[in-house]
């Protein structure tokens, strides 16, 4: 249901297609964050795969040896903005799950700084998801994620946790901390799915 | 007969068809939009919601705004600041007429809420720090602590351009002056009124360091303002001793 507020024509007609349902283009970045900013440095940074069985780990050093993928991407934010053709360098999640045998459908991915969010494992993988560290040509900033964020571009960007330090693997869907918060525990852009 | 139960709690946002009740000017580029809401199930403080704009021939707009008010009932009060290249809010501040309707969905949001205590005991004490229009989130919590007369010590500190520009000056100083304690701290980025002999600029780590209450005090801390705003402010607090998981943050679109 929708109807016609008085006296409203808003500005733009010309819709972009790359633009989801009730998304605006921006040209800056807004940042959405609960909390403070942590300070991350690089020395200290480490990413690890927890599973059933096991952990997988690297360092910032091991982690920058790894191939690395450019990727240019359109994003959007649940509060309703969207960039598009934003790049970024990173490493593909089919590179680090290349030796991580795991019989668990779900991924929590966890923060420094304590966030969590969800993602079903093969929203993860076939070139859909990256953990990046630079943004357009420079390392990324602290407020946008830095040193390293997921970047999963097909769902809505709290889902690329910011600061990411790990992903553990689970046998449930379980929300993580933006979904118990009232976002959605899938959250496809093209099918609006923000809030639960 | 059975019933399936849902998994998770059944969602209690939806979208909502709100009547324009009242329009007034806040500030000179600000206006306080009184909303009746059908079928809204009320908020809590803190909340926010969003709000759908369609043009005649279907063409709509979404954005994000904090609520003002809190509680049970179907009344909802916003305050929207008129970003100047904006496309909706310049509508909502100067167009928007009592009786006009527009599309509402929320409540949003549970984390960068506030609730009283429920035994009536004083909890940790709580700073709110606002940057401009990010008072109002703020300004719903230092609302409901007052109604509850909860008696958990609350300071707001406030920065606004200049005293003009100060969104519920009236309602701030009657909190003040209530049985819940509650006390507001200004600062003036542009110019202060006349006698405050404060100095005038953005707020400084010197000065957040004596106008909140101490990271020893071990307050919940609510943050709300422009990002650069937000992320001085909280880096400044983590530097003065507070805990981190005990500074929540909201900011608000574009710088």
């Amino acid at each position: 249901m929708s109807f016609i507020t008085g006296g409203f024509s808003g500005r733009s007609r010309e819709r972009d297609e790359r633009l989801p349902p009730g998304q605006t283009l921006v040209g800056d970045f807004p940042v959405l964050s609960a909390g403070p900013t942590p300070e991350i440095d690089t020395a200290d940074w480490e990413f690890t795969i927890r599973t059933e069985s096991g952990e997988h780990r690297w360092s910032w050093d091991e982690f920058m040896r790894l191939d690395i993928d450019e990727v240019t991407t359109d994003i959007h934010c649940v509060t309703h903005w969207s960039k598009l053709g934003t790049g970024w360098r990173g490493v593909s999640l089919d590179t680090l799950f290349a030796d991580v045998e795991t019989e668990y459908d779900y991924v929590m991915a966890h923060s420094y700084g304590g966030y969590t969010t969800n993602v079903p494992l093969d929203e993860l993988l076939d070139g859909k998801a990256w953990v990046a560290f630079e943004f357009d040509g420079e390392p990324l900033d602290p407020e946008h994620g830095g040193p390293a964020r997921l970047l999963v571009p097909h769902l809505y960007f709290w889902k690329s946790a910011k600061w990411v330090r790990g992903l553990e693997m689970m046998p449930t869907d379980e929300p993580g901390f933006w979904e118990q918060n009232g976002y959605h525990l899938h959250g496809d852009p093209w099918k609006e799915e923000r809030y639960w | 007969m059975s019933t399936v139960q849902p998994s998770v709690a059944a969602p209690r946002t939806a979208w909502h068809v709100a009547a324009v009740a009242e329009t007034r000017r806040e500030t000179p580029s600000a206006a306080r939009i009184t909303l009746d809401v059908d079928g809204w199930p009320g908020n809590l403080a803190g909340q926010h919601l969003d709000v759908r704009l369609t043009a005649p021939d279907g063409y709509s707009a979404t954005r994000s705004y904090s609520i003002a008010s809190s509680g049970d009932g179907s009344r909802v009060v916003l305050a929207v600041d008129r970003l100047p290249d904006g496309e909706v809010s310049p509508f909502l501040v100067d167009e928007l007429r009592v009786g006009d309707r527009l599309e509402v969905h929320g409540p949003l949001g549970a984390y960068f809420v506030w609730r009283p205590p429920t035994d009536g005991s004083s909890g940790r004490p709580v700073q709110l720090i606002a940057g401009g229009s990010g008072v109002v989130p703020l300004f719903a919590i230092a609302r409901a602590h007052a109604a509850a007369g909860d008696p958990t010590p609350m300071r707001l500190l406030y920065s606004v351009r200049t005293p003009d520009d100060a969104f519920f000056a009236a309602e701030l100083a009657a909190a003040q002056a209530g049985p819940a304690p509650f006390g507001t701290t200004f600062v003036y980025t542009r110019r202060a009124p006349d006698g405050d002999d404060a100095p005038v600029g953005r707020i400084s780590r010197e000065r957040l360091a004596t106008a909140v209450i101490a990271a020893a005090e071990r307050p919940v801390v609510y943050v709300c303002g422009s990002t650069g705003f937000v992320e001085r402010v909280a880096s400044w607090l983590i530097d003065l001793g507070h805990d981190q998981r005990a500074i929540r943050t909201e900011r608000y679109g574009g710088t």
